[in-house]
Formats: C-alpha cells, sequence, structure tokens
C-alpha cells in the first residue's frame, strides 16, 4: 500500500507545481479537482477499508473534487475571465520558490521528531510541501479566483496531515475543516461579485483602497 | 463556609446586575434592583469577610474549562480584611448611588450604569479570593472594565471621555505587567495556583527582584503609586460620586491586597526594598497632599489626597518589610497594623468625603470650590458629616485616622530608638516627613472646609442650596459612626487584624503588639471626646444665656463688602502654592497683574494639571507615538502583504522549533 500512498502524494506534489505555473484559470482549477480527487483516495490507502476512511473519502470527493470545482469554474464563466494576467511575482520565479518551499518541507520533516510509523513515507513532507504551495499562490496572484485556488490547496496539505491522524482525530474535526472551506469558498464567491461589481475587475490589488 | 457565604453574596450581585440590565429604560426599577442586591449582598459578603478574619481559610473549587487549571476561590484572613472593606462601603455607596442618580434616571436609562456597578463589586470581591493566576487576571481585567465605565457614565463630556481613556491606558498598561508577573511565577513555581507559589520562596535574588519589580509597578499603577498616579486625578472627578466613593474607598486598595499576596510568596525581602515601598509612599504622600492644596475642583483634591493616604499605606508596608530585614518583630507589626488599619479607615473616610461631596454638588450643581461657601448654613447636616469626614481624615484623636497614623508614628519611633547608626537614620527621617505629610493635610482640609461650607455663598446656586434627602444622608452618617467607633475602641479593630498580622508579619510579632498599651490611644480618645462634649454643652449652655447680636462683617472699609471680596480658593492656598510647593509643581498661572496706577480690570486664572502627566508621560508618550508613526508601512492594506506576514511567522516558528528541538 506504501507504494500507492508514495504515487498519489507524488503526484500531488507535482500538480502543485502545475498550479504554480500556469497562468490559465481553468487549468489550475481542473488541477486542484484532480488533487482533491487523488487526496480523497488517501484514507482508504493509508487506514483501509473502514467505514469512517470511507466516509472521510467519499465526503472529500464530492466535495474537493466535484462541488467547489464546479463552483468555480461556474463563477469564471460568470467573471469571463480565463488567464492570470500579471501576477505579483513571475510564474517562474514563483515555480522557483516552489521548489524551494518543497526542498525545505522535505528537510523539515526529516528533522521532526514523528513516531516510527510516520517517518517512513511521504505524508509529512507532502502535506507540508503543499500548505506552502498553498501560501505562495495566496501570496503571488492577484485575481480571487487564484486566491481561492490558493486556499483549496492549502487545505489540501491539512487534509494530508489529517490522514495522518484520522484514526485519532474525531470525523466531526474533518468535517467541520471542510464546512470552513466550503464556507470560505462562498464567501470568496460573494466577495468575488461585489469586487466584479463594485471596481469593475476582480482584482484585490483594488481592495487597498480600503485600508483605514 | 466563608466561600460558600462569598459565592451566594456574588450570585445576588450577579441577579441584581442582570435584573438592572433587563430593567433598562425604568431607570427607577434599575436603581432599585441593583441597589436592593447589594445591600442583600452584603450580609452574605460580610459574613465571608468576617470568617475569613478569623484565620481558618475557606476555599472553593471547580472544574474550569480553561486550560492551566481549576476554578479556585480561597477566602483567608488578608482576603478578609479587603473583603470587610468591600461589603461596607459597596452597599452604602449604592444607597447613596440610588438617590443620587434620581434626577438623572428621568433623561437616561440606568440599566448599564447599575449593571457595571454590581459588576464591580462583584469582580473586587473575586479578586481579594481568586486563588488561581487566570482566574485572578480574569477578573482583575473585569474590575478595569466594570470601573471604565463607570467612570465613563457622562460620556457626552469630552473631558469625562478624555479621564475615563486615560484610566483604562492605565488600567492596560498595569494588566499588562501582571500577565508577564503571574505567568512567570506560574512557570517558576510548577502550577498556576496560588497554593503552589509558596515554592516561590526558593526563587534567585535576581528572579525574586524582578517579581517583586512587577508587582510593585503592576499593583502600584491600580493603588496609585507615585509616580503611576496619573490616572487617579482624573477619574475620581469624572465617576458619579457613589462610583469615586467606591473607587477611592476600596478598588484602589485591590491593587494593595495584590502587592500582599505577592510578598507572601516571595522569599524574605531586603531591607532596601522596604525603603523603596516606604520611600515611594512618603513621596506620593507628600505629593498627593501638596497638590490637594492647590485644586479648585473639590473632587480633584480628594482624588490627590487619596494618594497621599495610598502613600501612608505604603510607608507602613515599606516600614514593616524594613523592620522584618532587620530583626525587629515588633516595628514590623506596627509598621503592618498601621498599614492594614488605614486600609480600612481610608475606605471609611474618604467614602465619607467623596459621598459628602457628592451631596455639595447635588445641591450646588458644580464641583468648583470657588462658587460654594457658606453651606453650612443651608445644608447643616451634610455640612457637619463632611466635617466629620474631614476630621478623620487629618488624624484628629476621636477618629479613627489618628489610631492608624498613632500605629505607623509608633512604629517609626520604634525603628528611630532601637536602630542603631545609619540604619536608624531612615525611620527617624520619616517622621518627620510624615508629620509634614499631617500639617499639610490639614491645611488642605480647612481650606476644604472653609471655603466650601463657612463664609458667604459666592454663586446663585450656593445660596438656592437644600439638603438631599434621607437616603443621601444615612450613609454618610452611617460611615461617620464607624469612623468614631473605631477611634473610640482601636484595640478590638485590632483584634480583628490579629489574624492578617499573623499570617504577613514574622513569627512573634502578634505576640509582640500585644504588649503594645493599644488601650492608650483609646481612652485618650474618650478622654478627649468628653472634654469637647462638655466644652459645646457650656458654649450651647453660654450662647442660650446671653442673646446674640447679628451685624454686619468689618469689610475693611469698604462701602459695599461682597462676596467675591472673600478669600476664594486659590487665595487660600497660597502659602502652599509660593512657599511650599518645589517650581515644577507649581500650578500654572495666567493673566496679568494691574500695571498701572488706575484701576482697571484684569483676569487671573490658575490651571493646576498633574505635573508628573503633563511633563513626563505625556511628552513620553507622544515622543513613543512618533516613533511609532514609521512602523505605519508595515500596513500596506494588501492582502498579499498580510498573508506574507504569516508565511513568515510561520516559516520563524518552524525554524524556531527545530532549533528548539535540536537544542532540547
Amino acid at each position: 500500500m506504501s507504494d500507492v500512498n508514495s504515487v498519489i502524494l507524488l503526484v500531488v506534489i507535482l500538480l502543485n507545481f502545475f498550479t504554480l505555473g500556469s497562468a490559465r484559470l481553468v487549468a489550475c482549477i481542473r488541477a486542484v479537482a484532480l488533487q482533491g480527487a487523488l487526496l480523497a483516495l488517501l484514507p482508504v490507502t493509508v487506514h483501509g477499508f473502514s467505514g469512517h476512511s470511507l466516509i472521510l473519502a467519499l465526503g472529500a470527493f464530492t466535495l474537493k473534487g466535484l462541488f467547489i470545482p464546479w463552483l468555480l469554474l461556474r463563477a469564471i464563466r460568470e467573471v469571463r475571465i480565463r488567464r492570470e494576467m500579471e501576477p505579483l511575482i513571475g510564474l517562474v520565479p514563483t515555480l522557483f520558490l516552489g521548489v524551494l518551499a518543497t526542498v525545505a518541507a522535505f528537510l523539515f520533516a526529516d528533522r521532526l521528531p514523528l513516531l516510527l510509523e510516520h517517518q517512513e513515507g511521504l505524508l509529512v513532507p507532502a502535506s507540508l510541501a503543499t500548505m506552502l504551495t498553498g501560501f505562495l499562490l495566496l501570496m503571488t496572484r492577484r485575481k480571487a479566483i487564484t486566491q481561492v485556488v490558493g486556499y483549496l490547496i492549502l487545505e489540501n496539505g491539512i487534509f494530508v496531515f489529517g490522514v495522518l491522524l484520522s484514526t485519532a482525530m474525531p470525523l466531526v474535526v474533518e468535517a467541520g475543516v471542510l464546512l470552513d472551506l466550503l464556507v470560505a469558498v462562498f464567501v470568496m464567491g460573494i466577495v468575488l461579485n461585489q469586487i466584479n461589481r463594485e471596481f469593475a475587475t476582480i482584482n484585490t490589488e483594488r481592495l487597498s483602497a480600503l485600508k483605514e | 463556609m466563608a466561600a460558600h457565604l462569598l459565592l451566594l453574596a456574588l450570585l445576588i450581585l450577579l441577579a441584581g446586575g442582570l435584573a438592572a440590565l433587563l430593567a433598562g429604560r425604568r431607570s427607577a426599577l434599575a436603581s432599585n434592583c441593583a441597589a436592593g442586591a447589594t445591600l442583600v449582598a452584603a450580609l452574605p459578603g460580610l459574613g465571608a469577610a468576617l470568617l475569613g478574619l478569623r484565620g481558618a481559610p475557606a476555599t472553593l473549587e471547580a472544574a474550569w474549562q480553561v486550560p492551566g487549571g481549576r476554578l479556585l476561590l480561597s477566602v483567608d484572613a488578608l482576603s478578609g480584611v479587603f473583603l470587610l472593606a468591600i461589603f461596607v462601603l459597596a452597599p452604602l455607596c449604592a444607597l447613596y448611588g440610588a438617590a443620587y442618580l434620581k434626577a438623572q434616571g428621568a433623561e437616561r436609562a440606568l440599566g448599564g450604569h447599575w449593571f457595571f456597578f454590581t459588576g464591580l463589586v462583584a469582580a473586587m470581591a473575586l479578586v481579594v479570593t481568586a486563588a488561581q493566576a487566570l482566574l485572578f487576571l480574569a477578573v482583575w481585567e473585569l474590575m478595569s472594565l466594570a470601573s471604565f465605565f463607570l467612570v465613563a457614565f457622562d460620556h457626552r463630556l469630552a473631558e469625562v471621555r478624555r479621564a475615563a481613556w486615560l484610566y483604562l491606558l492605565a488600567c492596560h498598561l498595569g494588566g499588562a505587567l501582571l500577565f508577564a508577573l503571574f505567568l512567570l511565577a506560574g512557570d517558576l513555581a510548577g502550577s498556576l495556583e496560588f497554593r503552589d507559589f509558596h515554592r516561590l520562596a526558593e526563587a534567585d535574588p535576581g528572579v525574586a527582584l524582578l517579581l517583586f519589580l512587577l508587582a510593585l509597578v503592576g499593583f502600584g499603577t491600580k493603588a496609585g503609586l507615585f509616580p503611576l498616579h496619573v490616572w487617579l486625578p482624573e477619574a475620581h472627578p469624572a465617576a458619579p460620586s457613589h462610583v469615586s466613593a467606591l473607587m477611592s474607598g476600596v478598588m484602589v486598595k485591590t491593587g494593595i491586597y495584590g502587592l500582599l499576596r505577592v510578598l507572601t510568596w516571595l522569599p524574605a525581602a531586603p531591607a532596601w526594598w522596604g525603603l523603596l515601598l516606604a520611600g515611594l509612599g512618603i513621596l506620593g504622600a507628600l505629593y498627593g497632599i501638596a497638590l490637594a492644596a492647590v485644586q479648585r475642583d473639590l473632587k480633584r483634591c480628594l482624588a490627590y489626597s487619596t494618594i497621599e493616604n495610598v502613600g501612608i499605606i505604603f510607608l507602613g508596608l515599606g516600614l514593616s518589610l524594613y523592620a522584618r530585614a532587620l530583626g525587629l518583630p515588633l516595628m514590623a507589626a506596627l509598621g503592618l497594623a498601621g498599614a492594614l488599619l488605614h486600609v480600612w479607615n481610608h475606605a471609611l473616610f474618604k467614602g465619607l468625603l467623596f459621598l459628602g461631596a457628592g451631596g455639595l454638588l447635588h445641591a450646588t450643581g458644580t464641583r468648583d470650590l470657588n462658587h460654594m461657601g457658606g453651606l453650612l448654613k443651608r445644608l447643616p447636616l451634610s455640612g457637619a458629616l463632611l466635617i466629620g469626614g474631614s476630621l478623620a481624615i487629618v488624624a484628629v484623636p476621636p477618629l479613627n485616622g489618628f489610631v492608624s497614623e498613632w500605629l505607623l508614628y509608633l512604629g517609626l519611633l520604634q525603628g528611630a530608638t532601637q536602630l542603631s547608626g545609619a540604619a536608624a537614620l531612615p525611620p527617624l527621617l520619616l517622621v518627620g516627613l510624615l508629620a509634614l505629610t499631617g500639617a499639610l493635610a490639614l491645611l488642605v482640609f480647612v481650606r476644604l472646609v472653609g471655603i466650601a461650607l463657612l463664609g458667604v455663598p459666592r454663586s446663585p446656586a450656593a445660596v438656592t442650596a437644600h439638603e438631599g434627602g434621607a437616603s443621601l444622608l444615612l450613609p454618610q452618617a452611617l460611615l461617620l459612626s464607624a469612623c468614631l467607633a473605631i477611634g473610640l475602641f482601636p484595640g478590638a479593630a485590632l483584634g480583628l487584624l490579629a489574624a492578617p498580622l499573623a499570617l504577613l508579619a514574622p513569627p512573634g510579632a502578634s505576640a509582640a503588639l500585644l504588649a503594645v498599651p493599644l488601650a492608650g490611644p483609646g481612652s485618650l480618645a474618650w478622654l478627649l471626646l468628653a472634654l469637647v462634649s462638655t466644652a459645646a454643652l457650656l458654649l450651647v449652655g453660654l450662647r442660650r444665656r446671653r442673646p446674640r447680636t447679628a451685624g454686619e462683617t468689618w469689610g475693611c472699609g469698604y462701602a459695599l463688602p461682597s462676596a467675591r471680596m472673600t478669600y476664594s480658593a486659590e487665595g487660600f492656598a497660597e502659602l502652599a502654592h509660593n512657599r511650599m510647593l518645589p517650581a515644577v509643581l507649581r500650578p500654572a498661572v495666567g493673566g496679568a497683574l494691574p500695571a498701572e496706577l488706575f484701576p482697571q480690570p484684569v483676569g487671573r486664572a490658575q490651571a493646576s494639571a498633574d505635573p508628573v502627566l503633563g511633563r513626563l508621560f505625556q511628552p513620553l508618550f507622544a515622543g513613543l507615538g512618533e516613533r511609532c508613526v514609521r512602523l505605519r508601512w508595515l500596513q500596506q492594506g494588501k492582502p498579499a502583504v498580510y498573508l506574507a506576514y504569516i508565511f513568515l511567522t510561520g516559516a520563524a516558528l518552524m525554524l524556531w522549533s527545530l532549533w528548539a528541538l535540536g537544542g532540547g
């Protein structure tokens, strides 16, 4: 099973790089959907078949793999935008930073005092790398919609970490995180529309007009 | 038992406060609910205080959701001292306040005010009984916030808002140091419960000094210790009078409670801690009373006198620490007994004076001494009570102020005679300085009584002034009789303080204290009372026998003397103003003197802002504020930048945890 895990996690990390390096929003959202769907497999592959892991997997798959991407795709259809123009830091430098962050995540995970059964495998470094990628996206992109993608990737990273603990973590906590995410996406959706209406753009830079 | 009684009192207060809040706009109902609840809660509260004063600590425990421990309340002898003051003064202030605010109640909702009033009383009771650091900090903040809202009662006035903000700032600065104090202490003791804090007694001298200084500044801010007193002269005049009475009478004392509590945990204090406390105390006393002499605002004058009295209490505490370090148990016990008794005494007579000042304010509508005058004729009962309070505060023998100051003098003289060489110098010096403070206090209150009550009215409002209702006078009368009772039976009051003294003073001190002829001031007071009353009876008899003739006061040859030619408040303070105050402390006098030979209109005005606030704290904080403006570029108003901050913080924490793991 550990091979399957590793393959899934490697693909997840590659998808991280893809979102960092791509300017096309639809492709980004699809990549995140794929990432979410892959991650939904993890509870089952790590912990085996059980009611708990199945529910987690199903919930994650519907939300991360289907529902939220569908919401986002609908949103960009409405605001009619396809590409991330002029990010704060260019695509290639971001990609480079993402590589650095991933390396840092692997180094850091190596030094952490983990339980023996968690020291092997890619779960911890992949989780950290995904979280850092999400953060990078949040920081470097201007469009609200890319920021939502950033949040999603951040949450994916947290989800991977949660899988480590899912035997100990009650379902309620995971459900709470998913709910948070859903609410965050909704709020961002509303903000998106509002920014679009008020400023005739969905560029979050313009929000600094609200400073003080 | 004691803790359960306290819990009952707290529940009654809470219920009264909530009922007042629900009553909202029906102001009379709100006043009655809250004042009634405070009166009822005082009974179990006093029971708890008296049981606590017997010495056996009673503890109440409950589970708590907050991390870091359980909910622990403990009523011991030290809590008892302060609980007694709280539950004596609070119901009287509530009773007074209900009548005092009646006129305002028609115009505005009083529910919120009364909610915070009962909240303040409950929070003070919790502060002196909390036995767990987190609980203590929580109720301490609660007390600060409740009193902030009480101070901001007349929030429509800009000066009141300013005073309330200053108070809130001072509270926060002090509170921040207390957080540091208790977290550090909890870390050293390995637990946040006060019963484990005795482990601090093995702390390093350096750490103990740090804890002591944190406690001194943190609690000193609340207590009005010089030079941290700056909020007091602003907040007390701004608050309604019953709130000023409660704040000055007992809330300020919670700072002293805190310092005493911390001192019971720390290792034996070196002598210089005692000298530091006593030095700050006497400086504050002199500073407070000197500035009280030049205030024309009645309540501001009383607020400065609070600073003086707090200084005297700190002097007593410092004296006892000093004596303890030098191995003089009797002197330590005298200093401590004087300080604790002065806590009670000050609660009684300052409560009385603030309520009395509120009575004058109620009758004349002004706090300005220059607009009063001649009030003794119009308000004979209020005037008599105010004179009684003034006599008590200037330590005239048949009243209680004398007893505590007498104990302090005894302690100081004990030190001066028993110690030898340089060690005897500080107590000897302090005797003289304390006497100077006493003389200045006499000047201040002669001026206050003379300008406000005697002479002729100086404003139309003072002419038409009339007595308030019985519920304004009754609390003051009760306070004055308590003052008289302690003055006449000092032995009984000291008997109540036996358990707290045994808890705080070095072993053997209580026994030594019993050997002091405590009957001395008591019987002296009886003798004096007898003399004074005989003299008064004689005078009345003589007056009856000889009919009086009333005539004009000699007007120095002026044909038409007017009330404006009498001594003004500033004029009476000329001695203090020009001769005794150093130039830095002198109030600013504006206006010009007449320059020509012929009469012409000129104006002179005096403004006495607090020198420490104006010359030290305001420039300091203004300078800090200017420097901090440079940090504004951190606030870019861009989400990406804020996210970058979070990212960098997260990365730094990860690195730090790696470093800590590597180190550990």
